[in-house]
């Protein structure tokens, strides 16, 4: 027997996130924790603009000025496609909680349906939010 | 039957029979924060539609709107519910990627009490300007 020492030999390596390409499924389920974390963040933005409407004129136009700034526009509308990214990814695994949907054409199928009725939602959503301004 | 029939919460009756799930209170848990997540849906349709018609909106615009009953009373709802949401969608995070017990028992506790905080803020602020005190 040759006795190669453990760590010299070219052992297959399980697959790596930086080198692996992910498929669709644990995309649209890590993408689901980023955009939760996300909105949880954006939840203190929303905290104080009604924090502000109670505290008074002042206060409200402070917060209403930066939503309306360029930053706040930014962060908007990220939360926007985050918000309906999560939501319609939510309704995709209420579904798989009742058990459907769970076969690997339907998921992939679902899947692509929440990226793009996510971005299909926020596009309208700012078409309405530029029509109201 | 009735009686002394024991508080068997949302779990099946076949479920407790022959001995699945959780010892404790996770078939309830794990329901609540899933009948929640399908109430949230229209919630957040319903906030979405109503903060585009508020864009630009001045302080006695938004607080008239906010002091209306339906509107006062869906915002306390989906403070609520957003809050709850986020706190308990930040510990399942939590629980999968911090693995010494005391950092994550913190972290669990700090996201509670924060999200406990912040939801009584709102709910108190909502609340003030739909009493108009």
């Amino acid at each position: 027997m040759t006795d190669t020492p453990a760590a010299a030999r070219q052992r297959p390596l399980s697959p790596h996130l930086q080198v692996y390409r992910l498929p669709l499924p644990p995309l649209t389920s890590i993408t689901h924790r980023i955009t939760g974390i996300g909105l949880t963040v954006g939840t203190l933005l929303w905290a104080w603009w009604i924090i502000a409407a109670a505290a008074g004129p002042d206060a409200f136009e402070a917060a209403q000025g930066f939503i309306g700034s360029w930053f706040g526009m930014i962060l908007m509308f990220g939360w926007t496609w985050a918000l309906w990214y999560h939501l319609l990814n939510g309704m995709r695994h209420l579904m798989w909680d009742a058990g459907r949907g769970l076969d690997l054409g339907t998921t992939y199928r679902t899947g692509y349906l929440v990226i793009g009725g996510s971005i299909g939602l926020t596009v309208i959503t700012w078409i309405a939010v530029f029509a109201a301004m | 039957m009735a009686a002394n029939q024991p508080d068997t919460g949302y779990r099946t009756a076949l479920g407790r029979v022959r001995g699945l799930g959780s010892a404790k209170a996770g078939a309830e848990h794990w329901l609540s924060y899933r009948l929640l997540s399908a109430a949230y849906v229209p919630l957040t349709i319903w906030f979405v539609v109503s903060a585009i018609r508020l864009i630009g909106a001045d302080h006695p615009t938004f607080t008239a709107w906010l002091a209306q009953p339906v509107n006062a009373v869906l915002m306390l709802v989906t403070v609520g519910v957003t809050f709850h949401h986020a706190a308990y969608g930040m510990i399942e995070v939590y629980e999968d990627y911090i693995h010494a017990k005391g950092p994550r028992l913190l972290a669990v506790a700090a996201t509670k009490g924060a999200c406990l905080l912040l939801a009584l803020a709102c709910g108190f602020a909502i609340l003030k300007i739909a009493l108009g005190a």
